[in-house]
């Protein structure tokens, strides 16, 4: 933890992406979190996803709840408008600012706390709507800020610092997140940004609910042996089911894969997903198998991670709206106000 | 036993069982008193229930045009076995039952001194229908059909009522007017007809539209602009969002796309509807929720960070019977504190207190502009009287000049510019700091909004001075407010006098006929109705130029009177409660009987 602010200098040659910003450009105020924190790297993934989708850091909106998750949109996006809501309800204060204002970006940050205690009903119903949004977890099992008690997300049976037991069963975001009809849902591992970038990439770029839940040991609270949400046991787990890289619009495909090794998903935006599978039993298109794969799995103690389900013609909560296509925060009393003739008209069917 | 007489002045009620489709014959009688020019004031009384339990509608017919509730009923029309024994006393003595007779009622069931009017309303329908449902929905028109005879109404105002209602549906006119007139008949031919009790053409309606307020309020929220609704069914409230709806697929959807103007959704809770309201306002939409009591309840945690944070929010509490789930189909003014200081730590909140519709509808689009220009939330108090009762009122104004006030809202030429921002600087004096919206700029204007504490410039703090600096504010805000909001209505007594009463809301008309009641005993009455908290000045020079002031409200903690002393430092002895909260709308006797008796007690009028 530190309080030295960064300096503003740039190196004259720091590479600029083609709206013209750094990488510098997409950063924060320097974290508060403690030395090692994964949250920190999950913050370095959004910025260095964010500069390479060539997105204008202020048409990102930032949402978050309360807890050590959500203090980090303050540390990434410092030209982005965020906003540090109550416990648990981003995802109600994020829907509504994207109805607002249909063109921005919406990036939803979260804990486990945040998301699968406090708030699993605004996680659920945010899901269930659609929300266009990438909704990330960060994922420790623990409470930070409150000094280590146990989350819903922590695996039963998994031990805290302090030597408890957790007898609960978990919650899980990622099932939970299929079952109610996310288009985009993976898990990662804050340890691994090859991984991380790529899918916030896909994430951002997706046209409805993406959610990722990216499990970010906690070094102060939840790092010992008997915890399932450590670096070390996230690293002897952790089972990719693809490699992906994120194509923007008009890149160079070069590489060849062999038949069926590779699965190609076009965004609605033109970039490309590519997944290059690393199971042939995994299918990322096909919402059920995905449930199942990730069940059978994780029954036998593995964390699968990556792209898991992605539905590419996603459509959001505006297009069950019908909203139009300008921003309803835009629109003034000449688009808005029937009129006072409308209003006698009104008056006299009142009579 | 004095037979009572009066011609369009008394009180009608109707006992039916809800589902039953009573209340559309109901609002036709009602409707039809109107049409001859006749002020009425109909009210539901209904259980917390769809289908099968004792429902009333109870109107008064009043030529003078109070529509507060009287008390008493002249005349029950007794459609609903499971009450008859409670219904039978509510009637005055010399007064009128009119009940189905098909099947006999032992005499002993019957009040003495009632004239009893048996029409065989099952029978006749059965007769003239083999649909069971249409004998079902015929015979609440059958019975209204009997009142019209027996209250000497116009035949023409049915017919016109019902060419309108059922204008392009020929066959659904023909079997109304059918039935009308079986009722019609049956009392021509064996009841004496004209009763005592009757109506006469008069011409006291004049333009005033015939309306419920949470109609009204929706109509409101369309006018001002709110684009985004989010909200949670609760009764009395629901009916605000659906009228919106409604207006929005009338108004609201653009003729060459189809696409809409307006997002509403129905959250998973008042929670949740708040959240989004909260997010909608922050990133520059006029959003509202409608709810009641036990929606604030659980959105005070919201509405603390929207007043600490400073977002727009416009919020309709329809109030009913609390605390708790309490008396969800009653009516209350219960809410005032809990909405006046919401959630936790030092919070004051703008109330606006609309008396009929028509103020449902400026008050809601005012709030969506104050909300704007404060930059925190507004609450619109109604309750079930207004919200769910249709009430004569004046008609909907609209100037066509009136734009948005979207308040301080800093442009991205302004920041381009250089213009300083501090997101929680007051740099006009007045408490309100200016705002950005999301996506303004590229490079200036962006800020963190939190609920935890922080600088002018929106940087996290936890200094002392810092805090102090926004709380101390925060209040200047609020005083500022006191000038932005519906000012008080002063009604001067007839003669100089010593008392005032303060009373607002839903009070209203019973308060307008005590005073005029009291006036023609010799009291008088200085009265000021409240629009809105924060109190104008002109509130605490009422009160102190008064020796007595009573203050009227409906509900058991006079939480009116508390707030008064509260943010006035007013001497509570100088106050008198007059507190009415037994979930009916109170009336004009009541609050002329606390007045009277409180001056007696203290031998001050005599």
């Amino acid at each position: 933890m530190t309080f030295i602010a960064k300096p503003r200098l740039h190196h004259p040659t720091l590479q600029t992406n083609k709206v013209g910003y750094t990488r510098r450009d997409y950063e924060g105020r320097i974290s508060t979190l403690c030395a090692g924190c994964g949250h920190d790297s999950i913050s370095a993934a959004i910025i260095q996803a964010c500069w390479e989708l060539d997105i204008e850091p202020h048409r990102v909106a930032k949402l978050s709840g309360i807890g050590c998750s959500s203090k980090t949109p303050d540390y990434f996006l410092g030209a982005s408008h965020g906003f540090n809501t109550v416990h648990g309800r981003m995802p109600s204060v994020l829907t509504g600012a994207n109805l607002a204002n249909r063109e921005l970006l919406y990036l939803g940050v979260s804990g486990d706390g945040d998301s699968a205690s406090i708030g699993l009903g605004q996680f659920a119903n945010a899901m269930r709507r659609g929300v266009r949004m990438a909704y990330i977890v960060e994922n420790n099992g623990v409470y930070g800020l409150t000094k280590g008690q146990f989350s819903a997300t922590a695996d039963q049976g998994s031990k805290s610092k302090k030597g408890v037991v957790n007898n609960d069963s978990p919650v899980d975001l990622v099932g939970l997140a299929l079952q109610l009809g996310a288009t985009y849902v993976a898990r990662s591992f804050s340890g691994d940004k090859e991984q991380l970038v790529p899918l916030i990439k896909g994430a951002m770029a997706h046209g409805g609910a993406a959610f990722i839940d990216v499990i970010s040991p906690c070094v102060t609270f939840n790092n010992h042996g008997g915890s399932t949400k450590s670096y070390d046991y996230v690293r002897q787990h952790n089972d990719a089911v693809s490699r992906i890289d994120f194509i923007t619009p008009g890149q160079e495909i070069t590489a060849q894969y062999a038949p069926g090794e590779l699965i190609e998903v076009s965004n609605h935006d033109g970039s490309v997903l590519r997944l290059r599978k690393l199971h042939a039993d995994h299918d990322p298109t096909d919402r059920y198998a995905a449930m199942n794969y990730m069940h059978q799995h994780a029954a036998h103690g593995e964390v699968v991670t990556g792209l898991l389900y992605l539905d590419p013609l996603a459509t959001d909560l505006h297009t069950a709206l019908n909203t139009c296509a300008v921003p309803l925060a835009s629109l003034g009393p000449d688009r808005l106000c029937p009129g006072a003739a409308a209003l006698e008209k009104i008056n006299a069917a009142l009579r | 036993m004095k037979r009572i007489e009066a011609v369009n002045d008394f009180v009608i009620k109707f006992a039916n069982v809800n589902g039953s489709g009573s209340a559309s014959a109901n609002e036709l009688f009602a409707k039809a008193v109107m049409r001859m020019g006749v002020p009425v004031s109909p009210r539901n009384i209904f259980p917390s229930n769809i289908q099968g339990l004792p429902t009333w509608y109870e109107a008064r017919v009043c030529e003078k045009g109070y529509h507060g509730r009287r008390g008493g009923v002249d005349m029950m029309v007794a459609m609903n076995p499971q009450t008859w024994d409670a219904d039978m006393a509510e009637i005055e003595p010399g007064g009128y039952l009119l009940y189905d007779s098909t099947r006999p009622i032992p005499p002993d069931r019957f009040p003495d001194g009632v004239l009893v009017l048996g029409v065989p309303l099952t029978e006749i329908v059965n007769e003239a229908y083999a649909d069971p449902r249409q004998r079902q929905l015929f015979k609440n028109i059958a019975y209204i059909g009997a009142l019209a005879a027996l209250l000497d109404m116009e035949d023409g105002v049915f017919e016109k009522l019902f060419a309108e209602q059922y204008r392009g549906k020929e066959r659904l006119l023909d079997a109304n007017m059918k039935a009308l007139h079986l009722g019609r008949d049956y009392a021509l031919a064996h009841l004496p007809c004209p009763l005592g009790l009757r109506m006469r053409r008069a011409d006291r309606v004049g333009d005033q539209i015939f309306t419920d307020g949470n109609s009204a309020a929706a109509l409101g929220l369309i006018y001002g602009g709110a684009t985004v609704a989010a909200w949670y069914p609760i009764t009395p409230s629901s009916s605000i969002p659906e009228a919106f709806e409604k207006y929005c697929h009338k108004f609201r959807v653009e003729a060459s796309t189809g696409q809409h103007r307006f997002a509403i959704v129905q959250a998973e809770d008042e929670l949740a509807s708040i959240g989004m309201v909260v997010g909608a306002g922050w990133n520059g939409a006029r959003a509202f929720t409608a709810t009641s009591g036990p929606g604030v309840s659980l959105m005070t945690e919201f509405i603390g960070l929207a007043y600490f944070a400073e977002v727009p929010v416009t919020i309709i509490d329809v109030q009913r019977g609390g605390p708790s789930t309490g008396m969800p189909t009653r009516t209350q003014q219960s809410d005032l504190i809990a909405c006046a200081y919401a959630s936790h730590g030092d919070t004051k909140h703008v109330l606006l207190l609309p008396q009929d519709p028509h103020e449902c509808f400026e008050h809601s689009a005012a709030a969506l502009d104050l909300a704007d220009r404060l930059q925190t939330p507004i609450f619109v108090m109604t309750d079930l009287d207004i919200g769910m009762n249709q009430r004569l009122c004046k008609p909907f104004v609209w100037d066509d000049a009136r734009s948005y006030d979207r308040g301080k809202v800093m442009t991205r030429e302004e920041l381009e510019a250089g213009k300083d921002f501090g997101r929680y600087k007051d740099v006009d004096g007045d408490g309100i700091p200016w705002r950005t919206l999301p996506g303004t700029h590229p490079t200036k204007g962006a800020f963190f909004t939190r609920g935890t504490t922080r600088d002018p410039y929106a940087r996290y703090s936890e200094r002392g001075t810092d805090y102090v600096y926004n709380m101390e504010r925060l209040l200047r805000k609020f005083r500022t407010a006191a000038s932005l909001v519906p000012q008080p209505v002063l009604r001067k007594a007839a003669q100089p006098t010593r008392f005032g009463v303060i009373y607002f809301g839903s009070t209203s008309p019973a308060m307008h006929e005590a005073l005029d009641v009291l006036q023609a005993e010799g009291v008088h009455l200085d009265a000021l109705r409240l629009r809105a908290f924060p109190f104008p000045d002109s509130v605490p020079e009422f009160i102190a130029a008064h020796e007595k002031v009573f203050v009227v409200e409906q509900n058991r903690d006079a939480q009116m009177h508390s707030m008064l002393v509260n943010e006035l430092d007013i001497d509570p002895a100088r106050m008198v409660r007059v507190l009415h909260y037994d979930g009916t709308p109170i009336t004009a006797r009541f609050i002329a009987g606390a007045i009277r008796k409180n001056m007696v007690w203290h031998k001050e009028y005599a």
